[in-house]
């Protein structure tokens, strides 16, 4: 390009120049006006945004209370733990930091991965949890490496401490995050994504009173949603404590009673219907359910023992020759076995069947009929009483209705009736179906717990408590419509007094007391001690069923024992179910543990056990039985 | 004689300049004070320190001398262009810079734009001036001058540094004598080739289209594409009438807005010190581009008021880019804010054009 020839004179138009200041005022006046839009007119507006931007509310979560036993002993504790939480902040790309996270925090990194694909459509200031619980030495990790890894944070909280090795985990249960279906429900309205709730056992059922109030803190947080400072807070309300009726010492006997086996004991005072102690096998560890894996989770699910299983209350099962003191209640009652005599051969002929007893107890009545365990007498009684009779009675102590006890989830049970057939199985009742109902077995099924309730309400003369596991001493007042509210969730057949004459009352109380002295419960004696009870060994499977079958453990009968001490106006009653113990007596041998638990420690403790000797003067009922129950007749 | 030059050197003018680089060394330190990028302004008045240094020595070169060299250095400038293709350094997915050792970088495509006003005046003179109309060739040929760099600097790719050569070939053909009837077909030859290019979808890099969807949107994704405008937009709007006050702007402070002591400096400026403050910032740029333009008319010759004029043109473009970004009236195209946001190529520019300005304010009475 060579310079052309120049003009030293020539100019540029004068007017363009000057237009171009013009040009310039009005972009500015552009700018300005966009400003004042924004500034000026928006300025409300956009300071809200501004706030939302950099406020959070942060949940500070509320302790649950405590879970004492009835002598303030601890049972379920808290302790601080330290959680940690993966922030996905906006820009940074996670991968080539997976390794070095995992290799500190001891996660493979295909967890981390899992979690990050799990929540990949979750908002993304929501911090991921990526291992609760975690060790001092990962804490200093994640301090030592705030500047290379400002994603992970840190969350201070409480967690449970449960007792080791499943001790009465059934009874109080567990906690865990609750679910996208209960949050569906109507009893889980209350609850946020992501709480912490009871699960079951006492957790779930006093959760209300456990859980506290969540309080929050508004933290200032930087775009990373890292936390820079706080604005401002509302406390946590922890929750309250609560004391069982449990006695950690009866606990500890009925534990290692059903050491290794299967089966259930509850033990209850029947004068208030504090429950002492609820154990059941086998068992599973609560504490494992805080960061549950999915070993653990598949071992409990696939044992056809049912770990989870509270058998105290939802194991129904054929309540064996346990049921004869309830068939007893119903002859004598109505008059009938007083005077009834049965020469048993070894079994007996009805309806063209022939229905076999155990041994050949030649002439029984009621009186050797009840510690004998005498089949035959008790076919007679239930031909002579027929099956609505005999549901009258059982229903009226308990049967085929929830106890009421506050525990969720407890089984119902079956009484069978005319009525009862019809209703499930639209057929009519057939005379000869009564006779094996009359020594507990049938379509008849029964708790551990509406076993002890019935047994031991027909000991205390027929008066039936509520079983309850919380104690109604330690709640605060203010806690109280909440314990009321809870209590009328678990509806049952409440407190009630069935008809029981005195006469009647003795006969049956000691008839139950000679089963540990010459009956079956013989080998279960206790010296010095005033112990009644009641064995039941239960068929599993009909005798057609057994013989095809070709035997093996499962078909083990189940072996029941009702145990109680004093014989009357008990004040322990223990039931004890012993799934394929083979022999009501050797239940009874553990129902004689926990029942010489309780009384050795009133002795230690007081020496106030009402009982020492057995009384041969009889003495009239503590509580006397009320004229007539709603269901139950005279039967004078 | 150096003294007599120094006198008519334009103080005021200067004056202005320095006045704005003060406010946003003070920005540049309350944005990243909490940062890793702490000590930032520090470097910032470095490079002002060089760019007044420059600035001075480049006024005492006459800038006839500068013309005289426009072609070479045109030619140099295409060549580093090239350069920056084939051996740059990759920054956020681009290649803008060449590294010339010792932890120093260089962006090229920002002197381009001054090599471009200075060959462009040169490309002018004699065929621009009162009363002379441009022909067609002389039209084709201005926008071959400035499509050339500017196709290369979008490889790059770097859209918003290279639509800042526009300015250079608009106000060039503008003040060179246009005719109407030339600009309106031009201008619609543009929009049609820009309406297929469009239509075909193929002009715009992903990441240029998700900007465009931002801008006409910027709820549509709060986290993604629109995040930037969005915080922008509350950063601005927050600041209200007074705005929150020195390094007290939490959208500034909190890391919500994005790169606040560089392209979003007007942002971070505006959350702190409000309506007011911009006022005052609008109010010292207009004052700067009017003085340019007085100089452009006093200058002594055509070349003289092409490239004063050209050097506002640009500075005036990118403003109106850079803050109608801030205010959501155009989208996010990284094009810095002249005199306000940090960087050293941007500086080292800024003061370069000023040098040759005052090197023709300088030389206005000389004939």
């Amino acid at each position: 390009m060579d310079a052309p020839h120049l003009d030293r004179k020539e100019r540029l138009s004068a007017a363009k120049l000057h237009a171009s200041t013009y040009v310039i005022a009005a972009v500015m006046l552009v700018l300005a006006v966009g400003l004042w839009r924004l500034q000026v007119l928006g300025a409300t507006g956009y300071r809200v945004l501004a706030e939302a931007n950099r406020v959070r509310k942060v949940p500070v979560l509320a302790p649950r209370g405590k879970i004492f036993d009835r002598e303030g002993r601890i049972i379920v504790d808290n302790y601080p733990s330290v959680s940690c939480y993966l922030l996905r902040e906006q820009g940074k790309n996670l991968d080539s930091d997976l390794p070095m996270i995992a290799a500190g925090l001891h996660i493979p990194v295909e967890q981390i991965e899992a979690t990050l694909k799990r929540f990949a459509y979750a908002p993304k200031y929501q911090p991921l949890p990526l291992k609760p619980d975690i060790t001092q030495d990962e804490q200093a990790f994640i301090e030592a490496h705030r500047n290379e890894l400002p994603e992970l944070e840190t969350l201070d909280e409480q967690r449970r401490l449960y007792p080791r090795e499943g001790f009465a985990a059934h009874l109080i249960g567990y906690v865990g995050e609750v679910s996208e279906n209960d949050l569906k429900t109507e009893k889980y309205a209350v609850y946020n994504p992501g709480d912490v709730v009871g699960k079951s056992g006492v957790e779930a059922s006093y959760d209300s009173i456990l859980r506290g109030t969540d309080g929050s803190r508004n933290v200032v947080v930087n775009s990373h949603g890292k936390e820079v400072g706080q604005l401002g807070q509302e406390l946590a309300k922890p929750g309250q404590d609560i004391h069982l009726t449990i006695d950690l010492d009866i606990q500890k006997a009925a534990e290692l009673a059903l050491e290794g086996k299967t089966g259930a004991i509850v033990a209850m005072d029947p004068h208030t219907g504090e429950i002492l102690a609820m154990a059941s096998r086998p068992t599973f560890d609560p504490n494992q359910f805080l960061h549950l894996s999915r070993a653990y989770w598949n071992s409990i699910v696939t044992d056809t023992d049912h770990p989870l299983m509270n058998k105290t209350i939802q194991a129904q099962l054929a309540p064996g020759s346990t049921f004869k003191i309830v068939m007893s209640l119903a002859g004598l009652q109505e008059n009938v076995a007083q005077t009834m005599q049965v020469n048993c051969s070894g079994g007996a002929d009805f309806y063209g069947h022939y229905f076999k007893c155990d041994k050949r107890h030649g002439a029984v009545d009621i009186h050797r009929a009840i510690p004998m365990s005498c089949d035959t007498f008790y076919y007679t009684l239930a031909n002579k009483l027929g099956i609505d009779t005999m549901a009258r009675y059982a229903t009226s102590v308990g049967f085929a209705q929830r106890t009421g006890v506050d525990l969720p989830d407890e089984a119902v049970g079956t009484m069978p009736s005319t009525l009862w057939k019809l209703k499930t199985q639209h057929d009519k009742w057939y005379a000869g179906e009564t006779i094996s109902v009359g020594i507990g077995q049938g379509a008849i099924q029964a708790t551990p717990l509406q076993l002890a309730r019935a047994l031991g309400g027909i000991a205390s003369g027929g008066v039936l408590r509520r079983p309850h596991v919380v104690m109604d001493e330690g709640i605060q007042p203010d806690q109280r419509e909440t314990f009321d509210t809870i209590h009328g969730m678990y509806p049952g057949s409440g407190e009630k007094t069935v008809a029981l004459t005195t006469e009647n009352w003795q006969t049956i109380t000691d008839a139950m007391a000679e089963t540990t002295i010459s009956g079956t419960a013989g080998q279960a004696h206790l010296e010095g001690i005033d112990f009644a009870g009641k064995t039941g060994t239960a068929q599993v499977m009909s005798h057609d069923a057994l013989a095809r079958s070709g035997g093996g453990h499962k078909t083990v009968p189940n072996a029941w024992f009702v145990g109680m001490a004093p014989r009357r106006n008990p004040d322990i009653v223990v039931t004890v179910l012993w799934e394929n113990g083979d022999w009501g007596s050797n239940s009874a041998k553990l129902g004689a543990q926990i029942v010489n638990a309780f009384v050795a420690k009133q002795r230690r403790v007081a020496g106030n056990l009402k009982v020492a000797e057995a009384p041969k003067v009889v003495a009239p009922p503590a509580v006397k039985p009320v004229a007539a129950a709603a269901s139950v007749p005279s039967g004078q | 004689m150096f003294r007599s030059r120094f006198r008519d050197f334009d103080w005021v003018l200067l004056g202005f300049v320095l006045v704005l680089t003060l406010i946003s060394v003070l920005e540049i330190r309350s944005a990243t004070e909490m940062t890793k990028f702490h000590g930032f302004h520090t470097k910032q008045m470095m490079f002002l320190g060089v760019g007044l240094v420059v600035m001075f020595l480049v006024s005492t070169v006459d800038y006839h001398r500068l013309l005289d060299i426009a072609p070479w250095a045109y030619g140099v400038s295409l060549l580093s262009l090239l350069a920056v293709l084939a051996v740059g350094k990759k920054v956020l997915g681009a290649k803008r810079w060449i590294n010339l050792g010792g932890g120093v970088h260089f962006q090229p495509s920002e002197w381009v734009k001054l090599v471009l006003i200075l060959v462009m005046a040169r490309f002018l003179w004699g065929r621009a001036g009162e009363g002379k109309d441009l022909s067609w060739l002389d039209v084709g040929k201005a926008f071959a001058l400035v499509c050339l760099p500017l196709a290369l600097v979008l490889k790059q790719p770097d859209l918003g540094t290279s639509l800042t050569y526009l300015p250079v070939l608009v106000v060039g053909l503008f003040l060179g004598g246009m005719r109407l009837k030339q600009a309106s077909v031009v201008l619609l030859g543009l929009l049609l080739l820009g309406g297929i290019g469009f239509a075909a979808g193929k002009r715009l890099k992903p990441y240029q289209q998700k900007r465009i969807d931002a801008f006409l949107n910027p709820d549509s994704d709060p986290k993604g594409s629109g995040y930037q405008i969005r915080q922008s937009l509350i950063a601005v709007g927050s600041g209200g009438v007074w705005g929150k006050g020195m390094s007290q702007g939490t959208q500034t402070q909190g890391d919500f807005l994005p790169i606040p002591y560089t392209d979003f400096i007007f942002a971070a400026f505006c959350e702190e010190h409000g309506f007011v403050g911009a006022m005052v910032v609008l109010l010292l740029y207009f004052l700067i581009l009017v003085r340019l333009v007085q100089n452009a008319q006093t200058a002594a010759d055509p070349p003289g008021t092409l490239i004063v004029m050209g050097v506002a043109a640009v500075m005036l473009f990118q403003i109106a880019i850079n803050i109608g970004m801030c205010v959501g009236l155009m989208p996010v195209t990284g094009i810095p804010l002249p005199l306000m946001s940090y960087g050293g190529s941007s500086v080292i520019y800024t003061f370069l054009a000023l040098g040759i300005v005052m090197n023709i304010r300088m030389r206005r009475f000389v004939n």
